[in-house]
C-alpha cells in the first residue's frame, strides 16, 4: 500500500473543493478528491492506499464529503501527526479509520506502509510507528462498522447516561 | 465546585455535575440543517431506520449556500429537503431568511445554557447568545435528527479575557483575527474558548457573533461569551424567557488563560493560504485586489455593513477595476441596511448587492475566482481554493478594512481612509 504524503492543516476544502458539495456518491466525490491542490492523486490512487499527513488534518468545514471523497478513492485510514475535531469524528462515523501517530512527519510520500492494528504499530521505510487507538466511546462506533450501522440497532437512548 | 462555563451547561442539561473530558449523551434543545449537509442528514437518519425526527419543533431548516439554486443538484437538494420538511412537519425558513447561523440567532433560537448543534462548522456562532452550540457532521446529525441526543466529550475550556478599548475602525474581526494568528489554527482544537473582560462586554451583539464564529479556526469545539445584560437583552426580545448568571468560576480549572488588550490593536489581515497566517494590515497594504467580498455569517450583519459604508463616507465609486461584492447575512438585516440607506450608497459606488446567502464564502455558488486573482473578503477562511481557483489568494479582513481596500483597488488601512 502506498503512502500519500500531505503537510499540515490540510483543510476540507483541498480534500473536497465547495463547488462539489451537491455529490454525495463517495465514488463520484472521489473524482474530485484533492482537485486542485494535488490533481494526480484522483487518477493514481488505489484500494487500499493510505492517506498520512502532518498536524490538524481535516480543518475547516464540517463536511462529510471529505472522508467520504477519500473512502470512494478507496482510502480507509488516514494517518496523522493530529486531526481537525469535526474530521476525526466524521471519518469515525463513515468508517473511515483516523489513526494519531508522533512520528507520521518522518513517512514520506510513495513509501510502502502496513498497519497492524491489534499491535498499535505502523511500519513504514523500515520503520517502526506507534499509533493512538481510538478512543474509548469512538471505539464502540469504530466496531459496530460507524455510527449508521450503531444506530440502527437502537431503539432509543439512555440520555445523560455516562460512557 | 468551581466550573467552567462549558462544564456548567453540560451539567444543568444532565442535573448532575460533569468535568471536562467526561463524555456524556446530551440532549439537545435545537439541531440545524440547511442545503448542503442537510440532504446527508437526512439520508443518513433514514439509513438509521429513523421514521419520524425526534421533534419537528427543535428541528431548524434553510438554506443559503446555494440560493437562489444555481445548478439542477442544487435545485434537487432543495426539492428533496422540502419534502422532508413536509413530511416531518419541521418549520422549514427555506430561502427566504438568509444564512444559516444569523437566522438562527436572530429568530431566538439561540439562548445561554442551551445545547444546539448544527451540520455546519460556524454553529459555534451561538456561544454569543451564551449557548454551547457546536458544528457537526452529517452522520452525527442522522444520529440526533432521530434521538434528540448525541455523544459529547465535555470539553477542557481556554479562558479568554479581554480588555482595552477598541481604536477607531478597529473592531470584533481584527481581535479574532489577532486571536487566531495567536492561538494558531489547531490551538484550540477539542477545547471551548470562554470569551470574557471589558472589551467583550462592551462589544454589540453583531461583535460577538463574529468572534464566537470564528472559534472553529482555531480547532474550538465551541466559543461562548460569557453571558451579561447585553445577551439577555437580546434574547428575550425574542423568546420568553428569565435571566439567571451563567459564568464561568475564576477558580475552575481550565486549560490554559489568556489575556489580551484591544487598545493597541491595528487592523489586521490573514494572508493566504490559512487563516492563522495574520498580520498587521501594513504589513500587505497596496496589494492589489480584484474582488471585495462584505458579508457571511461572520460579517454580514448590519453594523458590519454601516462600518463599510461610514469608511466610503461621501466617496463617489470604489476602485475601477473591483468587483464589490455585497451581501447582507439575511432579509432583517437587508432590510435594515435599506432603510438606513447603506444599499443605496454601495450601488452607487458600484457595489453588487445580492439577496441573503453565503455567496462567495464558500466558492461554490457565484463570485468564484480566476486562477492568479486576488480578493480580500470579510469571511473566514482563505483556504486555497475555498472561492475558486486554487491558484487565487483569498485575503480575510473587517468590512472597515475591506471597504478602505474597496476604494483603493488595494489592500489598505482603514485608518488612513
Ligand atoms: S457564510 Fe460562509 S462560513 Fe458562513 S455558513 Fe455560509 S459558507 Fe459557511
Amino acid at each position: 500500500m502506498r503512502v500519500w504524503k500531505f503537510g499540515d492543516d490540510i483543510d476540507t476544502d483541498a480534500i473536497i473543493p465547495g463547488r462539489f458539495l451537491t455529490i454525495y456518491d463517495p465514488a463520484e466525490l472521489a473524482k474530485h478528491a484533492f482537485e486542485g491542490t494535488r490533481d494526480e492523486f484522483a487518477g493514481s490512487v488505489r484500494e487500499g492506499d493510505i492517506v498520512v499527513a502532518g498536524a490538524n488534518f481535516g480543518c475547516g468545514s464540517s463536511r462529510e464529503h471529505a472522508p467520504l471523497a477519500l473512502l470512494g478513492a478507496g482510502i480507509r485510514v488516514v494517518i496523522a501527526e493530529s486531526f481537525a475535531r469535526i474530521f476525526y469524528r466524521n471519518a469515525v462515523n463513515t468508517g473511515l479509520l483516523p489513526l494519531v501517530c508522533a512520528g507520521a512527519g518522518e513517512i514520506r510520500d510513495g513509501d510502502t506502509i502496513t498497519v497492524d492494528l491489534d499491535a498499535g504499530f505502523i511500519e513504514a521505510s523500515g520503520k517502526r510507528f506507534a499509533v493512538e487507538a481510538v478512543p474509548g466511546f469512538l471505539k464502540t462506533i469504530v466496531e459496530a462498522g460507524g455510527l449508521v450501522a450503531y444506530a440502527r440497532d437502537l431503539d432509543e437512548v439512555e440520555i445523560c447516561n455516562m460512557q | 465546585m468551581a466550573a467552567t462555563i462549558a462544564e456548567k451547561i453540560f451539567s444543568q442539561t444532565c442535573g448532575r455535575a460533569v468535568h471536562a473530558g467526561d463524555v456524556v449523551m446530551a440532549p439537545v434543545d435545537a439541531a440545524m440543517v440547511h442545503d448542503i449537509t442537510g440532504p446527508l442528514a437526512v439520508r443518513v437518519f433514514r439509513d438509521m431506520g429513523g421514521e419520524q425526527v425526534f421533534d419537528p419543533e427543535r428541528i431548524i431548516m434553510l438554506f443559503d449556500h446555494q440560493v437562489p439554486a444555481d445548478s439542477i443538484p442544487a435545485a434537487e437538494n432543495h426539492v428533496f429537503m422540502r419534502r422532508f420538511a413536509e413530511e416531518q412537519g419541521i418549520h422549514n425558513y427555506d430561502l427566504h431568511e438568509g444564512v444559516c447561523h444569523q437566522v438562527v440567532m436572530e429568530k431566538g433560537w439561540a439562548a445561554p445554557g442551551e445545547i444546539i448543534v448544527g451540520v455546519d462548522s460556524h454553529t459555534c456562532t451561538y456561544g454569543a447568545a451564551g449557548a454551547f452550540a457546536t458544528g457537526i457532521g452529517s452522520t452525527d446529525m442522522g444520529f440526533v435528527l432521530k434521538f434528540g441526543a448525541l455523544y459529547f466529550r465535555v470539553p477542557e475550556s481556554i479562558r479568554i479575557e479581554v480588555e482595552g478599548t477598541f481604536p477607531r475602525r478597529v473592531g470584533a474581526k481584527d481581535l479574532i483575527l489577532s486571536l487566531a494568528g495567536d492561538i494558531g489554527a489547531d490551538g484550540a482544537t477539542y477545547r471551548a474558548l470562554e470569551f470574557d473582560g471589558p472589551a467583550m462586554h462592551s462589544m454589540d451583539m453583531a461583535g460577538r457573533m463574529t468572534c464566537a464564529n470564528m472559534a472553529i479556526e482555531m480547532g474550538a469545539k465551541a466559543g461562548i461569551v460569557q453571558p451579561d445584560a447585553t445577551t439577555w437583552d437580546y434574547v428575550t426580545a425574542r423568546r420568553d424567557l428569565e435571566p439567571f448568571d451563567l459564568a464561568g468560576d475564576s477558580d475552575a480549572t481550565y486549560a490554559e488563560r489568556r489575556r489580551y488588550s484591544v487598545s493597541d490593536l491595528a487592523p489586521q489581515v490573514a494572508v493566504p493560504h490559512n487563516v492563522d497566517n495574520v498580520v498587521s494590515v501594513d504589513e500587505v497594504a497596496g496589494t492589489k485586489v480584484d474582488q471585495v467580498f462584505i458579508g457571511s455569517c461572520t460579517n454580514g450583519r448590519y453594523e458590519d455593513l454601516a462600518d463599510a459604508a461610514e469608511v466610503l463616507g461621501d466617496a463617489d465609486s470604489f476602485a475601477a477595476g473591483v468587483r464589490v461584492i455585497i451581501i447582507p447575512a439575511s432579509r432583517t438585516e437587508y432590510l435594515k441596511a435599506l432603510r438606513a440607506g447603506l444599499i443605496e450608497r454601495f450601488v452607487e459606488a458600484g457595489a453588487l448587492v445580492e439577496a441573503p446567502c453565503c455567496g462567495p464564502c464558500m466558492g461554490g455558488a457565484f463570485g468564484l475566482l480566476a486562477p492568479g486573482e486576488v480578493s480580500l473578503s470579510t469571511s473566514n477562511r482563505n483556504f486555497r481554493g475555498r472561492q475558486g481557483s486554487a491558484q487565487a489568494s483569498v485575503y480575510l479582513s473587517s468590512p472597515a478594512t475591506a471597504a478602505a481596500s474597496a476604494l483603493y483597488g488595494e489592500i489598505t488601512d482603514p485608518r488612513e481612509v
